[in-house]
């Protein structure tokens, strides 16, 4: 058992995951926001065998600017029924699913609620692209990058050339990344592309921010995931302890906004610092992670996870994945679900779709995409361009 | 404000807004803390050191490296005529770093990390609106500077 897990009195302190659900990612022109969200909740209550009375409070995961309905919060919680239960919105850009995930444990932790719903949902396709790229290219700094037209992949594309020139990753090694999230993602009925590609066609395809091509970024798309977590004691009194997935390590941490104050351009230092946290309080080395759903915005961004959660070497990423080191069967399993690069982006909804495979994964329910005998997993969850991440560490026992 | 600067001022109101009026006079302009000293590019009011919020303008040479850059073929909306168009990062010399575009003086083919670059201030005139920027090019290019008052 790990340290601070019980207080003086002994009761057990854990927090855990008791239901998950999601909604197929895609261009749901079928649905409002708060339907897409209403799937994913279903789906959980369902999955935890709750009535919904049982939950004491909601956490939506969302990025408001993205939206025609202001304070998505409420139309949520209203379409959820669960006035007059409490909900608060978590805004981090791109990980705001993870951080509505992380201020739940703190609810439940505190002793304030005992069974929290974390809701992440987004309509992203109420924009066009290039709105969305505007948006998306104003989490550079307004004032002095953002004047340049800069945009999201952009950024990464910078990032990428950095990491060619300092460590030679070459744009067949990106074009491997999609290959295999692809790959998973055909077998994935969430995702949003099914279909398998090959490193040709990644590489013929247009240019959007050099060296990043089209096959190199990951789609806008509307959906939902939703985790219920619940303490440990509550959990025993429901008695759904046998299929609980435990959060038994969070990290957090932020680097500049700017690019222009990093200490380097080759890794996020938000992510490898949220890394050491969650290892150091789930007790566990980088090398005891079975599964790893990390944020593959961009075929570089799953790269550079690989080297800072330490799954690598520095300057090792591109090798990692032309080995298929992040294959089921390899070294560490990334994205087995596809990554963000197959099911498609919503941003609020993307941290819970983390969080919802990897404890899958983890109760070994994901049929032929399943990484055998899977007993610790993890998430990594970046918002922006890395000025937020998020790495969350579950276990079963 | 920076009514002067970017071809979309997303933020014109700033306690650094001379920094354009520098810029328009041919001068690049860094802060410098009165208090503690502490230098910065891009500027800014406040000291992240000592708190301070008294600060003053030095000028740079602009001559720095190339860190990094990419090409931009999918234009943001309000950029759309302008691609594909290139963006660098540049380490400063004295101080920082900047991200601009490169200008005619260096072609695209020429462009590399580690590259010399000299920042040049410069106004770019279009239909309605005069704006200033600076861009990245071969050292050695010279600019109009205004009198010193």
């Amino acid at each position: 058992m790990v340290g601070n897990t019980s207080n003086q009195a002994g009761s057990d302190l854990r927090v855990g995951v008791i239901g998950v659900g999601h909604g197929v990612f895609g261009r749901r022109s079928d649905a409002s926001v708060q339907e897409l969200a209403f799937e994913a909740y279903r789906e959980a209550l369902q999955d935890a065998g709750l009535e919904p009375d049982a939950i004491d409070a909601s956490v939506i995961g969302a990025v408001p600017e993205y939206h025609k309905q202001r304070s998505v919060g409420g139309v949520v919680q209203e379409y959820l029924n669960l006035n007059p239960k409490p909900t608060w919105l978590t805004e981090v850009a791109c990980a705001s699913g993870s951080a509505a995930i992380r201020t739940a444990w703190m609810a439940i932790r505190s002793g304030l609620h005992q069974v929290v719903a974390v809701i992440g949902c987004q309509k992203m396709t109420e924009l066009t692209t290039p709105e969305i790229l505007a948006l998306m290219g104003r989490v550079g700094d307004v004032q002095w990058e953002s004047v340049f037209g800069t945009t999201f992949p952009g950024y990464y594309a910078m990032f990428a050339e950095r990491h060619r020139h300092e460590f030679g990753t070459s744009e067949e090694q990106l074009a491997l990344v999609a290959v295999k999230n692809h790959y998973y993602g055909a077998r994935n009925d969430k995702a949003l592309f099914r279909k398998e590609i090959t490193v040709e066609k990644a590489l013929a395809s247009d240019p959007v921010a050099s060296p990043l091509r089209v096959y190199d970024c990951c789609a806008n798309a509307d959906g939902a995931a939703c985790v219920i977590l619940a303490g440990a004691d509550r959990i025993r009194e429901i008695g759904a302890g046998d299929r609980t997935v435990w959060l038994d390590g969070l990290g957090c941490a932020t680097a500049s906004m700017s690019v222009l104050r990093r200490p380097h351009l080759t890794g996020l230092p938000s992510a490898e610092d949220a890394a050491q946290q969650a290892y150091a309080m789930a007790g566990i080395t980088a090398g005891d992670i079975d599964v790893a759903d990390v944020h593959d915005c961009f075929t570089i961004a799953e790269i550079m996870a690989y080297e800072d959660l330490g799954f690598c070497a520095k300057g090792e990423g591109g090798r990692f994945i032309a080995e298929k080191q992040s294959y089921v069967g390899g070294t560490t399993p990334v994205n087995i679900d596809g990554g963000l690069k197959a099911k498609g982006h919503p941003i609020g909804a993307t941290g819970v779709s983390m969080a919802y495979e990897i404890i899958r994964q983890l109760r070994g329910e994901c049929g032929e995409r399943q990484v055998p005998d899977a007993s610790v997993g993890l998430t990594h969850n970046v918002g922006g361009i890395g000025q937020y991440c998020f790495v969350n560490v579950f276990r079963r026992e | 404000m920076f009514e002067w600067f970017g071809r979309v001022s997303y933020a014109p109101h700033t306690k650094v807004a001379g920094f354009a009026r520098h810029l328009k006079d041919g001068r690049l302009m860094a802060s410098r803390c009165e208090q503690c000293g502490h230098v910065s590019f891009p500027p800014r009011a406040d000291c992240p050191q000592c708190l301070s919020d008294q600060f003053a303008f030095d000028e740079l040479s602009g001559v720095g490296t190339v860190l990094t850059y990419t090409k931009i073929d999918a234009a943001p909306a309000g950029f759309e005529e302008l691609v594909p168009f290139v963006v660098g990062v540049v380490d400063l010399t004295e101080t920082g770093r900047l991200l601009a575009w490169f200008g005619e003086s260096i072609a695209d083919e020429e462009i590399a990390i580690g590259m010399p670059v000299q920042v040049v201030p410069r106004i770019f005139e279009e239909l309605e609106q005069i704006k200033v920027y600076y861009s990245l090019e071969r050292p050695g290019t010279s600019w109009v500077k205004a009198d010193s008052s």
